[in-house]
């Protein structure tokens, strides 16, 4: 076996043991240096991740599965966690003597991302799960003055370990009715969709739906995204929604064959649901973060559509919109955190007049709103043109009635937050401040999000890869 | 002249234009206005060597560009025109010139203005030239934000907010391109299903051997699309709105040319690739067509404010283009491609004139105005060519599409062109009433403080005045190329073999 396959993932928790011991042996400088250090050790991983992104190995007898599959999601969320540090670097120094903490658990969130996208069985996403989770945890209650902060970090980790409790004991059916917990090998242990087996399943989807807020298991989301810190927020809204479905889909594909029970329907009815209720709730919102959280509950729908569509297509779309979700949603956010650093609010006044004092943050958001409202020539359109193909051939047309209908209708609400920047009058000062990291993190976000949505072929050509492992 | 990317050139010019735009400092406005206007002239006179150096005996698509794009939807970046695409890209840029001037006086962040104004030229201009359904689509989309954007920050509001406007107008559109959407997925998910490779080129989907079923269903969906973005009864209630709260350009080029991708979009996607669904539904939009034609005609004679008029009787010009395509028949066809252009310009130069007076004035009410011919001599002319094009007096380009579209659908709908003629009779009450009331009449000294038109303002005038009448008395330099256009492509579609729905 080769090892040093897994070398993304002992650096990644080597770098995370690091960043924590840079606080303890070297308080002051320690702490100042922790966002460097850990944005350039994951710069390292991730060029590391994407030479080998062809690699092809499978550990201990099937518990982890190094392939282009899992490679993809290593790279979507080494991605999502520089840019989350990059963008945040100014509000995360406000945390002072606990900044490098903050650090080294958005690292350990990240390792675990990394091992649920990669796991090949039922325990090993659960370790993994429970690693990103826990760290969330932390990172949620992580303003502990802030009353908000601290209430998100409980309703988190209350709701949080119910529905691992419940995608546990799912797993747990699973293992009785077929002996075995590696994902590959559950298939062909099915023969007949026994009762308990269904209630397995239905319970493994419940937590997963949990995870990347499917509605209605979806209320737990806004509370949260509007008390954690902001990085928090963004992390959590891309990284750990594309780590939920990184292993729902694998899961899905691999364990469940269509043929003994047919989940896909089930997953189109939510899907349907999370659609219309997410863009619906978000119309009357007047906070920017709450307004994103009920977005990012649509563009879960969405990716969702691509399970259901279980075909190239669909599955291309999944990972496809998973990645420019992950720079349409980040940039949309780095502006969020600038606003917030300068007026203290992420309402939508505090977007009034954007436009007059940082031009190029009211493109990038309005840029960033389009890519998610999936307007052409934005990154997201091309997404939602994969994972909407896919629905059609699938057969599930009134599925991509609903979900282009909506993501046209919340165009209204991601439009007023541009209405807000370029008509509304300037009540702040005369420029936003906003520093060079975070202006290189949001840069980043503009290109990738319009080269994307003009040039999609890299990336769908990426995606192509990582899902030929289950045709 | 093969080799010569001259219509990437055309398209990207103006891009080029806003980039430039983007990159210069804010207080430079002279130089952001040159810059619009050079990038704007060049590619007119790019699309003018188009319409001169097209080869007519040979017809087809011509100037073709293909470069492989995304290969697992099958798209391809190919561009081509024909007869049906030229006028439509000659009408783009003639406009988009014109708007340019038209908006020389903004002062009001005059560097997004003219960035996002020639972004809007661009997408535009690609819808047209593109031969891949894909690439059609997204240029379609691309316009509508800019729209959004620059009605919100220099439309104006009169009878509803221009916020208010901004967002009926965006709405109704992007909801007509949701039903759009489905139908081209469905069409290229029924189309991979029987070429057995995944295509997006116009050309090779058309000709497929579709069912009946899926015909009409994806025809629906189109109508619905495309018909929302013409203003067909009754999706059209964004279009007046939407005039009225736009500013000038947006306006000019909303109405002269924006509103003709529907039609485009109909012929070209339509009917060439569904044929049998656009003959199925055809008789049903004929009669929607109707509504058009006779019921914008009767709200426009209520209508007291300039835009509104404009906005209204656009719509009612609109029906005409819809008969013509209902009817499915060369002639009506060439009458209907004749009717966009000429309604293009000539409802671009009545919004160009309407702007520049309310510019001056700060009212587009008609009741205060009066004997404006004294003091305005020139902004008369331009409002008496495009008023008298309006009705249709033959000497204008738009008789010619008119009388083309009536003598081809006649044989088709007889009782359904007959109402629709009396159209002509409603728009020359209201606009012979309207130009009466404005222009003519005893001199009112309140308005003697407004300047006539003169330098760069008259540029409008002249571009689109001068296309109005030259077209008009020569329609063979346009028509022949719609001829050629449709021919070709009626010839491909061959007989349809499937009755009306009624």
């Amino acid at each position: 076996m080769a090892y040093n396959l897994l070398l993304t993932e002992i650096l990644t928790a080597f770098s995370g043991l690091l960043i924590l011991a840079l606080g303890l042996a070297w308080p002051k400088r320690g702490r100042e240096l922790s966002g460097t250090v850990s944005i350039i050790a994951l710069l390292g991983i991730l060029i590391y991740a994407i030479c080998n992104f062809s690699a092809q190995q499978v550990f201990f007898q099937g518990i982890y599965q190094v392939d282009t599959y899992g490679s993809f999601f290593k790279i979507l969320f080494l991605i999502a966690a520089i840019l989350v540090m990059l963008s945040s670097s100014k509000y995360v120094g406000a945390f002072q003597n606990k900044s490098n903490e903050y650090y080294g658990l958005l690292v350990f969130a990240t390792l675990g991302m990394i091992v649920m996208a990669c796991a090949g069985d039922f325990i090993t996403i659960y370790l993994g799960l429970e690693l990103m989770t826990i760290s969330f945890y932390i990172m949620t209650a992580y303003l502990l003055e802030d009353e908000r902060s601290s209430e998100a970090g409980l309703k988190y980790l209350i709701l949080g370990a119910i529905s691992s409790a419940i995608m546990l004991f799912g797993m747990s059916l699973v293992f009785a009715m077929t002996g075995t917990t590696v994902i590959s090998a559950v298939a062909a242990k099915i023969t007949v969709a026994q009762p308990a087996l269904i209630a397995g399943i239905g319970l493994i989807m419940a937590g997963f739906a949990f995870k990347i807020s499917i509605v209605p298991f979806h209320m737990w989301a806004p509370d949260i995204y509007q008390g954690a810190p902001i990085p928090t927020t963004t992390f959590l809204a891309v990284g750990s929604k594309a780590a939920g479905f990184a292993a729902l889909v694998r899961i899905f594909m691999i364990a469940f064959p269509l043929a003994t029970f047919d989940w896909s329907m089930l997953l189109a009815i939510l899907a349907a649901v999370t659609i219309i209720i997410g863009n619906l709730i978000a119309l009357p919102q007047t906070n920017v973060k709450r307004l994103l959280a009920y977005s990012s509950i649509a563009q879960a729908g969405y990716i969702l559509v691509g399970l259901v569509a279980g075909n190239a297509y669909g599955l291309k779309g999944v990972l496809f919109y998973a990645m420019v979700y992950v720079f349409a949603n980040t940039g949309a956010f780095a502006v969020a955190t600038a606003v917030e650093v300068e007026t203290g609010s992420t309402d939508i006044e505090a977007f009034s007049g954007l436009s007059k004092r940082s031009p190029f943050m009211a493109a990038v958001m309005t840029v960033c709103v389009l890519s998610l409202a999936g307007i052409p020539p934005m990154a997201g359109f091309a997404g939602k043109f994969y994972l909407f193909s896919g629905a059609i051939s699938s057969g599930y047309l009134w599925l991509a009635f609903i979900g282009l209908l909506m993501s046209m209708i919340s165009v209204y609400y991601y439009l007023g937050i541009s209405k807000a920047m370029y008509i509304g009058e300037n009540k702040g000062g005369e420029t936003v401040q906003i520093g060079g990291a975070a202006r290189l993190a949001i840069w980043v976000c503009l290109l990738a999000t319009v080269f994307c949505g003009v040039c999609p072929q890299p990336l769908s050509q990426m995606a192509q890869y990582a899902i030929a492992l289950f045709f | 002249m093969n080799s010569f990317p001259i219509l990437s050139l055309t398209l990207f010019i103006p891009i080029l234009g806003a980039i430039i735009i983007m990159c210069l400092p804010r207080d430079q406005v002279k130089a952001i206005k040159y810059v619009a206007a050079v990038s704007t002239c060049i590619s007119m006179v790019l699309s003018l060597i188009v319409v001169l150096t097209y080869d007519r005996s040979a017809g087809g698509m011509q100037f073709i560009e293909n470069i492989p794009w995304v290969t697992d939807l099958g798209v391809s970046y190919a561009l081509g025109v024909d007869g049906i695409s030229i006028p439509l890209l000659l009408l783009t840029n003639l406009i988009g010139f014109s708007a340019v001037y038209a908006s020389w006086h903004t002062a009001d962040r005059v560097k997004e203005f003219f960035a996002l104004l020639l972004i809007l030229i661009s997408g535009v201009m690609g819808t047209f030239i593109t031969t891949d359904l894909f690439i059609f689509f997204l240029f379609y989309e691309v316009v509508v934000i800019p729209i959004y954007l620059m009605v919100i920050m220099w439309g104006s509001s009169k009878r509803v907010t221009k916020e208010y406007a901004g967002m009926k107008l965006t709405i109704y559109l992007l909801i007509g391109s949701a039903f759009l959407l489905v139908g081209l997925i469905s069409l290229f998910v029924t189309s991979k299903g029987i070429l057995g490779y995944p295509s997006m080129d116009i050309n090779t989907l058309s000709g497929l051997d579709y069912s009946n079923g899926f015909q009409i269903f994806a025809y629906i969906m189109m109508t619905l699309g495309f018909g929302t973005l013409l203003s067909m009864f009754p999706f059209h209630a964004w279009s007046p709105d939407g005039y009225a709260g736009a500013p000038t350009a947006v306006s000019m080029i909303h109405a002269g040319v924006l509103k003709k991708i529907g039609g485009y979009g109909l012929i070209r996607v339509g009917l060439y690739i569904l044929p049998i669904g656009a003959k199925y539904i055809a008789p049903l939009i004929a009669v929607l067509a109707l509504g058009n034609v006779i019921y914008a005609a009767y709200i426009c004679i209520s209508q007291r404010d300039l835009k509104y008029i404009v906005g209204y009787s656009s719509v009612s010009h609109m029906g005409y283009v819809l008969i013509g395509l209902a009817a499915i028949k060369v002639v009506s066809i060439n009458g209907a491609v004749m009717m966009m252009f000429a309604h293009g310009v000539m409802a671009a130069l009545f919004f160009a004139m309407i702007g520049n007076l309310y510019e001056k004035s700060h009212t587009r009410n008609v009741d205060d105005f009066g004997g404006l011919a004294h003091q305005m001599p020139r902004l008369a002319t331009g409002f008496m060519i495009a008023g008298l094009a309006s009705l249709g007096l033959p000497g204008t380009v738009n008789f010619i599409g008119e009388f083309t579209i009536f003598v081809g659908a006649f044989s088709t709908y007889k009782a359904l062109t007959i109402l629709a003629v009396s159209g002509i009779i409603f728009t020359a009450v209201y606009i012979l009433r309207t130009l009466g009331d404005v222009l003519f009449g005893p001199r009112l000294e309140k308005w003697d403080h407004l300047q006539d038109l003169k330098g760069v303002e008259l540029i409008p005038l002249l571009v689109l005045g001068t296309a109005i009448l030259a077209v008009g008395i020569f329609p063979s330099t346009i028509m022949d190329l719609i001829n050629s256009g449709v021919g070709q492509l009626m010839a491909q579609i061959g007989n349809i073999q499937i009755g009306g729905i009624f």
